[in-house]
């Protein structure tokens, strides 16, 4: 029962973790390098967005991602050790 | 007040103020010395990470480097900030819940193996000190150009300072003195950035500035900045500032798998995981990973728009002019050879990507030389016998102005007073002295605890491995400072091998050590020495011996990626073949995976003096 409360919180955590990553791969490789060259026709103000995406638009989503991350997995934390103390006390009742 | 007056006061007072600090945060036992007693608060934490993150060629070199490179600098901003999202999410969370003092002791402990333990000490210590060799030449450089010091007087100016600090309050003095270098050198960072953005665009946040129209411009109507500068670049013969890919040497997979490179790199760097033993909780590491990009990104949204202001402003305030007209700030970096004019005989300053490009710097030619070369040119200029130095110059690949005037001279070129220049040079030093710090305590951990007191003498009391902390850190210092005072000539080549270290070693093993079950000592060992030794000896190779970049074209700054690449298939394929890791060492993993339990923060070290 202990085994399949951490595995669930670890599958929870691969999850969380791969779309963050994915993200990550498409904001600083995919939309700041492959596509730049094609994201540089279209223009934000002065900028063209690939460029954009290079020196600023990149950098804000890891930090948000970061962010988002840390908020996400605190709560998931959270829940695992309520989770823990509910089996703990289950366990406990028997 | 002079500009030197300003600058003794404001370093005066900096230096200080880390001494000040160190005092009230000295430590007692090896908790504190090695991992600030596991106490700091998730955003102090942040700021000492980004503190000791941000070097001194983050400081002064990196946005001349971005103005130079146009597009293609993007590889640094980018690379040196999405290394910290794999960082947040692979790895500080476990290393915090793993729980003990160093790198090498997690790859000891997890892959069973003192093997292991060795290669990642030899590892931390080497990219340790190839950094820190670069920051002590740093702070002499700092030294000699804002005081008029010799260099060799600042690098000793500056290892003593450290050493008082770092021996004295281990990580904990080290952590504090972090967060005062990061308000230090911010501010000295932002100030001008936001004044030469106002300058030339009216917008006081330089990154709305840097996309705005320019505001006095000179064919009347409105004209966005980046445009111009793109106009400015092709009139001149140099690429494209805001084309990706615009050059040769910076195609597709070379900006891809550089930026890869730093991101992995930075991920591994020995300094930088250090730092999230030392605060509360796995929570507080989580959000420790997030406030220190938070501050790092501060500096790296800035710099892109310092390069492409200054790239502009410097280029239109120079070309042209006679030697009567140029600004003032040009006379005063002309004396310290980071910018140098030979004419052509028009009295016409001309700077551009041809063969009648006039501006040069004096980079690593020999002062004599340039001296030399500077009266002959004259004598020539005068119709006397001399000779044109400027196809020499050209030769040795030293035209146009030395990038680190991009940042330096930023003040001067948006008009400020002397105390912003004065505040410079204390922010170039609070970003050498904080990485330098943090670099040595690594070397020190990696001596004193994973050498002496895990492999030689395991039964050494607490004091007595106190005693060696402290002596390595001075050891240290003391050879980070020969090091400064004698740089190897190539501390660049030198700095992409340590992230290429970083990058094909540590990365693969931690990662792998975190999130697979299955790999055990012999593929993670063998995973770790093919890694390195293909990096090594690619590097070496084409930066020292001429070997062409036989690897589809990938530069030696990028090699980084393939290692690491090659360190995970290497240790991948060998799992089949080898025993898995044996029961205790399952335990580990499911302890480091497990957020509950971690250890408990020690209370009396939550702020210093307490």
């Amino acid at each position: 029962m202990k085994d399949s409360v951490a595995a669930r919180y670890w599958r929870t955590n691969l999850k969380i973790m791969a779309v963050l990553l994915l993200i990550w791969a498409v904001a600083g490789f995919g939309l700041g390098i492959i596509g730049a060259p094609a994201l540089n026709e279209i223009r934000l103000g002065g900028f063209p967005l690939g460029f954009w995406f290079a020196q600023q638009g990149s950098i804000i989503v890891f930090v948000l991602l970061i962010g988002i991350y840390a908020a996400l997995m605190n709560r998931v934390d959270d829940r695992h050790h309520r989770e823990l103390q509910e089996e703990r006390s289950g366990e406990a009742g028997k | 007040m002079s500009v030197s007056a300003w600058t003794y006061l404001f370093v005066g007072l900096s230096f200080s103020l880390y001494l000040g600090i160190a005092w009230r945060s000295r430590v007692r036992d090896t908790r504190g010395f090695f991992v600030a007693g596991r106490g700091v608060p998730a955003m102090a934490n942040g700021m000492a990470t980004a503190a000791d993150w941000m070097s001194a060629a983050s400081f002064i070199s990196m946005a001349g480097l971005i103005s130079m490179m146009g597009y293609a600098g993007g590889v640094y901003l980018m690379g040196w900030t999405g290394g910290y999202v794999l960082l947040a999410l692979l790895l500080a969370p476990y290393l915090r819940k793993f729980g003990k003092f160093t790198v090498p002791d997690f790859i000891g402990d997890r892959y069973d193996s003192n093997i292991a333990r060795v290669v990642a000490v030899l590892c931390a210590v080497f990219i340790s000190f190839v950094y820190v060799a670069g920051q002590m030449r740093g702070v002499g450089v700092v030294f000699s150009r804002f005081l008029e010091v010799d260099i060799n007087v600042g690098v000793v100016i500056g290892m003593a300072i450290v050493f008082v600090y770092a021996t004295l309050g281990g990580m904990k003095g080290i952590t504090w003195t972090q967060v005062a270098q990061y308000w230090v050198l911010i501010t000295a960072f932002l100030v001008p950035a936001i004044a030469i953005s106002i300058r030339l665009t009216g917008h006081a946040l330089p990154q709305v500035g840097m996309g705005a129209e320019l505001l006095d411009s000179a064919s009347g109507g409105s004209v966005y900045l980046l445009d111009k500068l793109n106009q400015i670049h092709a009139d001149l013969g140099f690429a494209s500032y805001t084309d990706a890919f615009a050059s040769e040497r910076w195609n597709r997979l070379n900006v891809g798998l550089t930026a890869l490179a730093l991101m992995v790199g930075t991920a591994g760097l020995p300094h930088v995981l250090v730092r999230f033993y030392t605060v509360k909780n796995v929570k507080a590491a989580r959000w420790s990973a997030f406030w220190a990009l938070f501050f790092i990104s501060m500096l790296y949204l800035t710099a892109p728009a310092t390069a492409a202001f200054a790239r502009y402003y410097m280029i239109d305030s120079l070309q042209g002019q006679s030697r009567q007209e140029l600004p003032a700030w040009f006379e005063s970096w002309e004396q310290t050879g980071l910018i140098a004019w030979f004419d052509d005989g028009d009295n016409r300053l001309r700077y551009s990507a041809g063969e009648d490009n006039e501006v040069f710097r004096s980079g690593s030619m020999a002062a004599a030389r340039m001296q030399a070369l500077a009266t002959s040119h004259q004598r020539w200029l005068d119709g006397a016998s001399g000779e044109d130095a400027r196809p020499e110059l050209r030769e040795a690949g030293l035209s146009g102005p030395d990038r680190d005037i991009i940042v330096l001279a930023t003040p001067e070129m948006a008009g400020l007073s002397a105390w912003i220049i004065a505040l410079m040079a204390a922010g170039g030093l609070a970003a050498a002295l904080s990485t330098a710090s943090g670099l040595l305590l690594v070397v020190s951990s990696s001596v004193a605890h994973d050498l002496y007191y895990r492999i030689i003498n395991p039964q050494a009391s607490e004091a007595r491995r106190l005693a060696v902390g402290r002596a390595t850190i001075g050891l240290a210092v003391v050879v980070a400072g020969i090091f400064g005072i004698y740089p190897p000539g190539f501390v660049a080549e030198v700095v992409a091998f340590a992230f290429g270290l970083a990058a094909a070693s540590f990365f693969p093993a931690l990662v792998l050590g975190i999130f697979s079950r299955r790999v055990g000592t012999v593929p993670a060992v063998s995973g770790m020495v093919v890694g390195i030794g293909f990096t090594a000896a690619y590097i070496i190779g084409n930066r020292f011996f001429g070997m062409p970049a036989w690897c589809f074209g990938i530069s030696a700054q990028a090699i980084g990626s393939v290692g690491m690449l090659l360190n995970f298939a290497v240790a991948l394929l060998l799992v089949p073949f080898c025993k898995p890791p044996g029961p205790s060492v399952q335990q580990l993993i499911d302890r480091i995976r497990e957020p509950e339990g971690s250890g408990p923060g020690v209370d009396i070290e939550i702020a210093p003096g307490q």
